[in-house]
């Protein structure tokens, strides 16, 4: 294992709470850090910014467009916006994003939490599965979603003072275990390295990383040697990365709780049919389909999304190839 | 003649160069919208030529006042004032409009061309946009206005009364909207495509400073935005009534006319009743 991983499931916080905690930190250092909440600053965790900079926080009420729209205004006048919502209703003001803040090539950080079907009970109705696509689809617009606690706050960092242009980040409602040691490096457009080895290749992304880690765990049991890489920047993606993949191991596995279309493996297809890379890909996710009401761990077991479902999958798939 | 006629003068002189320079360059992209240009160019001439502090030499300075021109398809009076202000050359305007490779393009666009305050068209955003300005002058501390013009239609969008409540909230009286109550969108006149009245009453009731005026009335407009610059603790609204087309007879209060480019007979007509002594 590199020296910066350092996995340890004792250690577990939801990217949502480091978000809050990171937007306080950058608040002191970063003056033109603004940031605006519907009505959700308890939900986001953007209320600890607003208690400690009330002058910088802006309460917007249930009115996402508005506060899209009043974050590009202020991100025209040289402020750096961190606009907050559950994912899917702030990207669900679409329309605005994109002539607003994508067309406009503002420095806005829009901030969808509660992503996926991780947000468990409160079902599909609040359920970001789509998001990614939406944003992955604008020009200049970055798509991020850190892994665990330590990369949400060294991204949070990145984007206050050192990201030009828009971007969206998807935030997890569930605790995350955490990954990495402070020696982490947040690189944006580069995938992280977690585990290497020779079969198969797992690219994952947010909530599904550790997940994955553990059916790696399972599969190298088995005797298939695999490798597993956190995608934190869905936008751009990082395409040497995955050609390098494709030329050393024998299969590509994605894995994202989101739609399977428009999202990590989407975006890794794209990548390997555009460089004619003959190696098969199976893309774990939400295969297409509207989520539910559940508890997360067992929206996760359903959908194909637990360790163990992983693991099967990749085995079936497996099987099947050879 | 006092000051007040002479800048009336001044004003009306360039509110009809402006109208003219618009439907030429209209006329030669053979597409736009002449409707609402003619009916805000007598608002948009006001801010520019007199009430707006700006400078085409040192166009971003940090404490010019802002001009977000939120109903974007009347973008040809906004390039027809900055080209006559100095920003860019008519001859650009002119040629250019609408065409591939141009930085005036169909609906306003602040990256291609940043003298534009925001990229607008898609419409019910720019009054958000402008309120994001506010609060940024507010915490800033800067006394820079930021003015808004919104289409009568346009604000059938939801997000305006998003914005039309929020902005009262924060105490923005360095907001200035004007809506160019023109009457007339693309399926028909406001009040039967969706009614829109009582107007006044509406943004009262949100809490805005409102006035309502004759927007092809200098007297009325240059009292109008005079009133605005008191602390008032309150965002401020202009309902200016105006005509769809005005100053050119055959489009005047004319649906056709919202986003038809004219021929270049129709445009000859209409410059020779704009340059003719009935204008007024």
């Amino acid at each position: 294992m590199t020296e910066y991983v350092n996995i340890n499931p004792k250690v577990q916080k939801a990217s949502r709470a480091s978000f809050g905690e990171a937007l306080v930190s950058i608040g002191e250092k970063y003056p033109e850090v603004v940031v605006l909440d519907a009505d959700l600053s308890v939900s986001t965790k953007s209320a600890g910014f607003s208690k400690k900079f009330p002058e910088r926080f802006f309460q917007m009420g249930i009115a996402e467009s508005n506060m899209i729209g009043t974050a590009a205004g202020l991100a025209l006048s040289g402020k750096t916006p961190f606009l907050c919502s559950f994912g899917c209703f702030v990207v669900g003001r679409f329309e605005t994003i994109r002539i607003s803040i994508a067309y406009n090539q503002v420095n806005a950080r829009i901030i969808g939490t509660h992503a996926g079907l991780g947000i468990g009970e409160d079902g599909y109705t609040q359920m970001a599965l789509e998001d990614i696509a939406l944003m992955r689809s604008l020009p200049g617009m970055g798509v991020l979603q850190p892994a665990d606690a330590i990369e949400t706050a060294k991204m949070i960092e990145y984007l206050a003072g050192h990201h030009k242009g828009p971007v969206y980040v998807r935030l997890t409602r569930q605790n995350l275990v955490t990954l990495f040691n402070q020696d982490y490096e947040f690189q944006y457009g580069k995938g992280v390295m977690l585990k290497e080895g020779k079969h198969i290749a797992i690219l994952a992304t947010g909530g599904t990383v550790y997940n994955s880690y553990l059916a790696c765990e399972k599969l190298d049991k088995d005797g298939l040697s695999t490798s597993l890489i956190n995608i934190h920047t869905l936008k751009p993606i990082d395409e040497d990365l995955i050609l390098k993949l494709a030329r050393s191991h024998k299969r590509i596995v994605t894995v994202e709780d989101h739609n399977i279309i428009g999202g990590l493996g989407s975006a890794v297809s794209e990548v390997l049919a555009e460089e004619g890379a003959s190696i098969p890909l199976l893309r774990l996710g939400v295969q297409d389909i509207y989520g539910e009401s559940g508890t997360a761990e067992d929206l996760y077991e359903k959908y194909g999304l637990s360790p163990q479902k992983i693991y099967e999958s990749i085995c079936t798939d497996h099987l099947q190839l050879t | 003649m006092n000051d007040e006629d002479h800048t009336i003068e001044k004003l009306t002189q360039i509110a009809r160069e402006l109208r003219i320079l618009a439907l030429k360059a209209i006329t030669e992209a053979k597409s736009g919208h002449p409707g609402g240009s003619l009916s805000a160019a007598d608002i948009v001439t006001t801010l520019f030529f007199h009430q707006m502090s700006h400078d085409p030499q040192n166009p971003h300075c940090p404490d010019r006042d802002r001009f977000v021109l939120s109903k974007g398809h009347g973008c040809p009076i906004l390039y027809a004032a900055l080209a006559k202000a100095g920003y860019f050359p008519e001859s650009e305007l002119l040629t250019t409009l609408r065409k591939v490779n141009s930085r005036i393009q169909g609906h306003p666009d602040h990256v291609r061309f940043p003298f534009m305050e925001t990229s607008s068209g898609s419409l019910g955003q720019g009054l958000s946009i402008a309120q994001g300005m506010a609060l940024a002058a507010q915490i800033d501390k800067k006394k820079y206005k930021i003015y808004c013009l919104l289409g009568d239609g346009e604000i059938q969008e939801g997000q305006i009364w998003e914005t039309a409540m929020s902005a009262p909230k924060y105490h923005l009286d360095n907001l200035i909207a004007i809506i160019d109550a023109n009457k007339g969108q693309i399926d028909g006149y406001t009040k039967d495509v969706m009614n829109l009245s009582p107007l006044k009453q509406k943004w009262e009731a949100f809490n805005w400073e409102v006035q309502e005026i004759n927007g092809h009335n200098f007297s009325e407009i240059l009292n109008a935005f005079n009133n605005t610059q008191k602390e008032q603790k309150k965002p401020h609204l202009i309902i200016a009534n105006t005509i769809k087309g005005k100053g050119v007879s055959f489009m005047e209060n004319n649906i056709e006319w919202h986003g038809t480019a004219p021929t270049p007979e129709q445009r000859d007509k209409a410059i020779q009743e704009l340059t003719s002594e009935k204008y007024s």
